[in-house]
């Protein structure tokens, strides 16, 4: 191959500064491409989609709230998978963990003191962890590939969420709609605008966790124990503990994203229900901000923006708003071969 | 000429008083849950709305957005409102609260909401009776079929699901009172491997008709393929089965669209919850096709008489499931029984998921 | 009789992409590399089949497009993977989003428009039956020649095999190609035989489902006819069950497939023994020759 690849002495700290830089310019010369195929003016459909939405105030609300659950997740999954914890599972989470929160209005709606709000929110980090731990279980027991478990259990979440939803947990006088009752007073969360409490939980998570990993022993453990499992097992480093904690963890954050989503945004549960795909986005947002959860902050905002202007470009361009997700796959690959510049230098040989 | 008609419509406007802004045209805008080419229910919204712009298209602008999904409705329903519509249609059942939600924050637009049961000062609710033509499609399949039973094809068990399944079994009851049905629920509105794949099942266990509450072509294709029979859903879908389709119950929008939108442009908008059938033309029937011509004729009767207001499925006494009787003798159920239908006909074998 | 020759019919159709995109992928695997791609992989292939035959009127066409499109998102995966080193979990997963994001873009057009179907005698079409064929040829390719040995061989121990002077990266771009094709026809089997129809996401999560197919068959081929067919059966028993009455409701009957893959990745995993008599060793590690 012409292409070679040479491993640096030591990880280059520019290009760990620069490749994700690199890798959203990147980005955007791909999108404006394809608004120029489709006959709009690529800068044109660059600012409709980028930086229209921070323009407006209301947009910007939209942003922090579209960013919320990503931040939430993202930071989560940066530390479980900086420990090599593959939870893949984060969606499935969620809706566990909003259907956990969507009891206590369900079967206890005139619980209408202060106190039903943590409760409905500790319902959902309950919910989230106790889905996750099945994955972790199997793996530390069975050594089952968590990758392929957790993913599992997104569809099964997903079946169990609507089965419930549009039976037992139904609205009796929603006209056989697939939706519970709509939560009302202490049973929803303060909003500021459209944004609302959960906001504050992501920021506090997100700066939480990353002053665990960089400052805490905990951290230090988990960072060991993916990056030299051996090294982390002569230190008493226990690799199984690892992964129920970091299971526990962006499991937990996961259901505490859900709880703060039907308890912030909807006032309910309906099925289908789409926030859980976020699930999966959360993965993007936690490579993109380099396995750091602060990082996370940045890139959730950048990954909630691209939403946005997908429902942007479909109103205002008409162009599908499955661009969206044209635009996160893509700064995805380039996020990834981007990195590669980090440990290795790019060599061309000429074949002889 | 059109300059005139346009300074008419401004100062028309100017003096209606309901336009905030100098703009000429009253923007009109719809969301759609599907694709305009899905050759279904958002086709048939779509064709409705080039009725509009043929008959207003000087003085409204329409705008549309396709593919908007239900969980994630609230923002292109507001990113609309923000635009500068004026009246906002949102054509799923599945928009209702995020339709709620951002009509509360902009009283000044008008909402319109298909399907939906709830309303506000600035949101109406309008709905086609369907059901209407499931009557006539119960009857002619009663008629063709040779096995005595139908496949139905179902997406969620909604009020206007139920009671078209009702009016369909009604119907094939006046031709045939051993009529049968098979019901299988998908639980989507659009899936075309699934719905083709309950038509396959439903075929298999002894239907030779097939009729849908979903919106995909994908069972009249399958009927075309295995030379049975069927009906077309929300428009004509006889090119997807040449041989198969019946007819079809097709929903036709334009007069309801067209309607609203001069009430808007003449100041007499009223929000309300409107309920058309035939007899405005809302709902009609595609041509008869693949039967004989007695049957054409009883259709064709039917329909009329429905038109006419002569005849209504839904008119009592009808035996419920349980035995339990509801319904005066020769007087229709009210609107609100069957808005909030919840109970299968006796003769129906399924148990109605709850 | 007839009846329930309709049903196999319509459980054979169900089984076939899964047995398909399955069978590709387990080729990867067995060649150490893990493409979580295989739903975005499967949906382009759909597109593109459905989009070729609806421009040139011919199945062959749209089959050969399809396989393509496939092949080629594989080969984007296989550069970031086998030659950037990029982590495979999480290229997977991008080419995921893009798959679905393309397609449809690119369908955008393709909505509503009609096709042939490919011709059929009494519901069974020619990738049906290639299908099993292509079962019989992974097999005899991996457990009886040369280069199937050479890839197992780069499947469990990369590093042994380059130093016997296997071409480790060229053979795993060779399976990933092969894998992405297979999904790809798979995606084209759905949009030009089963429905055939293209509507965004058509494919609905069954790239997935071909991927736990793989360990649920132990990465061997055969099995996979096994996994293929069960799985296919129960998506289709569920709607049986509600035509015979029964009131099972139908989201816990869809759930049995993924617990059944759990259990059996649960069975075959914790026995490191039975483990690593047929995982590939080296599955999901990159390779970097050091010299």
């Amino acid at each position: 191959m012409p292409l070679r690849l040479e491993k640096r002495a030591e990880r280059s700290s520019t290009m760990a500064l620069v490749s994700p830089l690199i890798a959203i310019a990147l980005t955007l010369i791909f999108g404006a491409a394809v608004f120029a195929s489709r006959g709009v003016d690529p800068w044109h459909g660059l600012y409709v989609y980028f930086v229209e939405p921070l323009t407006d105030e209301w947009a910007r609300e939209k942003l922090i709230v579209k960013a919320t659950p990503l931040v939430l997740m993202g930071a989560g999954l940066a530390l479980a998978y900086r420990a090599n914890v593959w939870n893949i599972g984060a969606a499935g989470q969620l809706q566990i963990g909003a259907l956990f929160t969507g009891l206590i209005p369900v079967y206890f709606s005139n619980w209408q003191d202060p106190s039903v709000m943590p409760a409905m929110l500790l319902m959902g980090v309950v919910g989230g962890m106790l889905w996750a731990l099945i994955p972790a279980y199997l793996k530390v027991r069975f050594n089952a590939n968590e990758i392929l478990t957790s993913l599992m259990m997104v569809y099964i979440a997903d079946l169990v969420f609507d089965w419930l939803v549009r039976g037992p947990m139904r609205d009796p006088k929603g006209y056989n709609f697939p939706k519970t009752v709509n939560f009302v007073g202490w049973q929803t969360l303060p909003h500021w605008g459209d944004i609302h409490l959960g906001a504050l939980f992501a920021l506090v998570a997100a700066l939480g966790l990353g002053f665990m990993a960089y400052r805490m022993l905990k951290g230090f453990e988990l960072l060991t124990l993916g990056s030299a499992p051996r090294a982390g097992r002569f230190a008493g480093f226990s690799a199984q503990r690892a992964i129920y904690f970091c299971f526990a963890l962006s499991g937990g954050l996961a259901g505490l994203a859900g709880a703060s989503d039907v308890m912030g945004v909807s006032h309910q549960l309906q099925t289908p229900y789409s926030t859980p795909s976020y699930g999966f986005v959360a993965i993007i947002v936690a490579f993109l901000g380099r396995l750091n959860p602060i990082g996370a902050i940045f890139s959730g905002l950048l990954l909630a923006l691209t939403f946005l202007g997908g429902e942007a470009a479909q109103t205002s361009l008409h162009i599908p708003d499955k661009i969206a997700k044209v635009f996160q796959g893509v700064l995805l690959f380039f996020v990834l071969a981007c990195d590669t510049l980090v440990y290795y230098r790019v060599k061309w040989e000429s074949r002889k | 000429m059109k300059k005139l008609l346009i300074s008419a419509a401004l100062a028309a406007m100017a003096l209606g008083g309901t336009q905030a802004h100098a703009a000429d045209k009253l923007k009109a805008c719809w969301v759609y849950l599907g694709a305009i080419g899905d050759m279904g229910y958002t086709f048939q919204h779509n064709e409705g709305v080039k009725e509009v712009q043929k008959e207003l298209g000087d003085k409204v602008e329409t705008v549309y957005v396709e593919n908007v999904t239900e969980a994630d409705a609230a923002g292109p329903i507001e990113r609309l409102a923000r635009d500068g519509c004026k009246i906002i249609f949102t054509t799923s059942f599945g928009y209702m609260e995020p339709t709620l939600q951002v009509a509360a924050k902009y009283p000044n637009v008008m909402f319109e909401h298909a399907t939906g049961y709830k309303t506000a000062p600035n949101v109406s609710t309008y709905n086609a009776k369907f059901h209407q033509g499931r009557y006539v499609e119960g009857q002619i399949a009663a008629k063709m079929s040779k096995t005595g039973v139908a496949g139905y094809i179902v997406s969620f068990p909604i009020p206007e699901v139920v009671a078209g399944i009702n009016s369909f079994m009604l119907g094939a009851q006046s031709v045939n009172p051993n009529f049968k049905i098979k019901i299988i629920w998908v639980n989507t509105w659009f899936d075309p491997g699934k719905e083709g794949d309950a038509a396959k099942v439903l075929f298999s266990q002894g239907a030779d008709i097939i009729v849908q509450h979903t919106d995909s072509a994908a069972a009249i294709t399958v009927a075309e393929q295995q030379g049975k029979l069927g009906f077309g859903q929300s428009s004509d879908q006889i090119k997807f089965g040449p041989h198969a389709q019946l007819t079809a119950d097709v929903d036709n929008w334009g007069p309801y669209y067209v309607r609203r939108l001069k009430q808007m442009l003449d100041g007499t908008y009223k929000p309300m919850q409107s309920w058309d059938g035939m007899a405005e033309g809302t709902v009609a029937m595609a041509p008869f096709t693949n039967m004989p011509d007695d049957v054409k004729a009883m259709a064709q009767k039917t329909v009329d008489d429905i038109t006419s207001g002569k005849l209504d499925p839904f008119t009592g006494p009808i035996t419920k499931q349980d035995g339990t009787v509801v319904g005066e003798k020769g007087k229709p159920l009210a609107d609100g029984d069957i808005l909030g239908m919840n109970w299968y006909v006796k003769g129906i074998d399924d148990k109605l998921p709850q | 009789m007839e009846q329930l020759w309709a049903i196999a019919i319509t459980i054979i159709a169900a089984s076939t992409p899964l047995l398909i995109a399955a069978i590709g992928e387990l080729v990867s695997e067995r060649s150490g590399v893990l493409n979580l791609g295989v739903e975005g992989m499967m949906i382009m292939g759909a597109v593109a089949g459905f989009g070729a035959t609806y421009l040139t009127g011919s199945s062959a066409v749209g089959i050969f497009a399809s396989m393509l499109a496939g092949a080629g998102m594989a080969m984007l995966f296989g550069f970031l993977t086998l030659t950037l080193l990029a982590n495979q979990v999480a290229t997977g997963l991008a080419i995921t989003l893009l798959g679905i994001g393309l397609s449809a873009l690119i369908g955008e057009n393709f909505v509503g428009k009609q096709i042939e179907r490919l011709p059929n005698f009494h519901g069974i079409d020619i990738l049906i039956i290639f299908s099993f064929i292509l079962v019989g040829l992974v097999s005899w390719f991996l457990f009886r020649t040369r280069y199937g040995l050479m890839v197992r061989a780069v499947g469990d121990s990369h590093t042994s095999a380059h130093s016997m002077g296997f071409s480790v990266i060229g053979l795993r771009y060779a399976c990933v190609a092969f894998g992405g094709a297979c999904a790809g026809l798979a995606g084209g089997y759905l949009s030009i035989a089963d429905t055939p129809q293209w509507v965004e996401n058509m494919t609905a999560g069954r790239g997935w489902i071909a991927l736990a197919l793989v360990v649920f068959a132990t990465w061997l081929p055969k099995r996979v006819v096994l996994g293929a067919y069960l799985f296919g059966t129960i998506s289709i028993l569920s709607f049986v069950v509600q035509t015979m009455g029964l009131n099972v409701p139908p989201q816990l009957l869809s759930c049995t497939p993924y617990l059944v893959t759990i259990v059996a990745l649960v069975l075959i995993s914790r026995n490191k023994r039975v483990l690593r008599a047929n995982t590939p060793a080296c599955l999901g590690q990159a390779f970097v020759a050091d010299r």
